[in-house]
């Protein structure tokens, strides 16, 4: 086994992932949970307004 | 080799570990789902025609399987590497909503408390801690930046689930109208919408489980480069429940959730009682429901605000603000909450950014005490302090309002014994704090520690 392959990751590690599928895969995640954010700051708003 | 082992999920070179983070942020946003179990309950008991009682024993059980799952399998997790445990999880947590299903549509509660309470609640301890570890590993630098991401999903969960599942109630039943009081949905829709929830979690748990590596080197525990704990602790699950560290960190995070608890189990009731003069409250019943909306809101950002900044000041200083500073605040909260509601929603909603905090910040605390060797299975094994609060919290809460009446008809001179008693509650989890040590060397994995010595040997050589 080469050194490289077990060098722990950082910050600096360059990557070779397209950005597009590390943005695809934060959308699959994010998308969901800003609609479950905004409903629940919908329902937050009772607070100042019910 | 199977496809699902961890030899079969070493990233590639170059491989992003930024997309770790959403991997296991698919299996924590499916699990968070059964925070928002409630939402069902009015249903659920018109449905079963059962009392309230029996239908709030499919939450506790799993939780308490969730606990006893992580503690049980964390092991199991650790070794396997997290694509076998994101997908068993997804097995688990998938077959309980349709089992729940079908027990919902034959009327038959067993098959709810064998289907989402037993076998869902695996599937909960599995999929919670299965990103846990390695996490860890890709972030060694920001270990609370990435566990903090990761269990915001879990609180995150409930926020998605709890208004998708009404409208799905909805869609399946014309007559289900969400925001009328004491509204129900037919048995019929009931059984659908789980059925539904169960075929979509399962699908986003396994594109988790696809999206999911471990970092280059990580393939096999045997020849693999753990990151030691701060003092060079490289300790193993089985040795660690020895260590006097892992009891007094066990009994951190259950006063921590006791705590926190003490304020979620009651918390509608309890704004309207804390505003209440002459029998009427001037908090309305809408507004406690949003009281309730911004406390989830920040459970969630706690997680991931207080856990990122334990990166920067430390473990036990992170854990001295929520349970020193946690401690003042429920004070207040006890002798000053009801002079206005902005001061109690305030002091409440820190209290509870503390309790999620808790949950976040405790992975990177193992790691620092014991190292990345085990983390993940001593994860599991330190879960069954959450299990333990889940049980506890509520028993200490309602057993102290219960002999002064029923909440939703108290006032805030009443709430102050069960207050105090926190407080006394998150003083004992403060000292335990206190108590925290590096680990002794005599528990240290001799194997693993010799092999991170001999690799930072060859390291500090080959740059000489």
């Amino acid at each position: 086994m080469s050194a490289d392959d077990t060098t722990p990751p950082n910050a600096s590690t360059p990557t070779t992932t397209s950005p597009v599928v590390v943005a695809l895969a934060w959308l699959l995640v994010g998308v969901p949970l800003l609609y479950g954010l905004w409903q629940t700051l919908v329902k937050a708003s009772a607070l100042f307004t019910g | 080799m199977s496809r699902l082992d961890k030899q079969a999920i070493v990233a590639g070179p170059g491989y992003s570990r930024w997309l770790i983070p959403p991997a296991a942020l698919a299996v924590h946003l499916s699990i968070g789902q059964v925070y928002a179990f409630s939402v069902f309950k009015n249903s659920l008991v018109e449905s079963f025609d059962t009392s309230l009682t029996a239908i709030g024993w499919v939450f506790s059980l799993s939780i308490v399987m969730l606990g006893l799952s992580a503690a049980v399998l964390g092991t199991w997790v650790e070794r396997s590497g997290p694509r076998k445990a994101m997908v068993a999880a997804a097995a688990c947590w998938g077959t309980g909503f349709l089992i729940g299903s079908a027990g919902i549509a034959s009327s038959q509660l067993w098959l709810l408390y064998l289907g989402y309470g037993v076998i869902g609640g695996i599937g909960l301890g599995i999929g919670y801690i299965s990103p846990v570890s390695t996490l860890i590993k890709w972030f060694p630098d920001r270990p609370g930046l990435a566990t903090g991401m990761a269990i915001m999903g879990f609180g995150g969960g409930a926020l998605i689930a709890s208004p998708l599942s009404n409208a799905l109630m909805a869609f399946f039943d014309g007559d289900f109208v969400s925001t009328e009081p004491g509204a129900v949905a037919s048995g019929s829709a009931l059984a659908r919408t789980f059925l539904t929830l169960g075929i979509v979690y399962t699908i986003f748990m396994l594109i988790g489980a696809t999206l999911v590596r471990v970092p280059p080197g990580h393939g096999d525990d045997a020849t693999a480069e753990h990151s030691p704990g701060t003092n060079g602790a490289l300790v193993r699950a089985s040795q660690a429940i020895r260590t006097p560290q892992f009891w007094f960190l066990w009994v951190v995070l259950f006063c921590n959730v006791t705590a926190g608890i003490g304020i979620l189990e009651q918390a509608a009731p309890m704004i309207q009682d804390f505003f209440r003069e002459n029998g009427d409250s001037s908090v309305s019943a809408a507004a406690a429901g949003g009281f309730v909306g911004v406390l989830s809101l920040a459970n969630m950002l706690g997680r991931f605000v207080w856990s990122s900044l334990s990166d920067r000041i430390g473990r036990k200083p992170t854990y001295i603000m929520y349970l020193g500073v946690g401690l003042v605040l429920y004070l207040l909260l006890a002798l000053f909450g009801s002079s206005s509601t902005a001061v109690f929603v305030a002091l409440a909603a820190v209290i509870i950014s503390y309790y999620g905090g808790g949950f976040a910040t405790v992975p990177a605390y193992l790691k620092d005490l014991f190292g990345t060797l085990e983390v993940g299975a001593i994860h599991g094994r330190l879960l069954t302090a959450w299990a333990a609060a889940g049980v506890a919290g509520p028993l200490i809460v309602n057993g102290i309002l219960d002999s002064v009446g029923e909440p939703g008809n108290l006032v805030a001179a009443d709430y102050r014994p069960a207050l105090l008693t926190m407080v006394g509650v998150l003083a004992v989890g403060f000292v335990a704090n206190l108590m925290i040590r590096p680990v002794a060397e005599s528990h240290f994995d001799t194997d693993a520690h010799a092999d991170h010595e001999q690799r930072s040997s060859n390291r500090q050589e080959a740059t000489r």
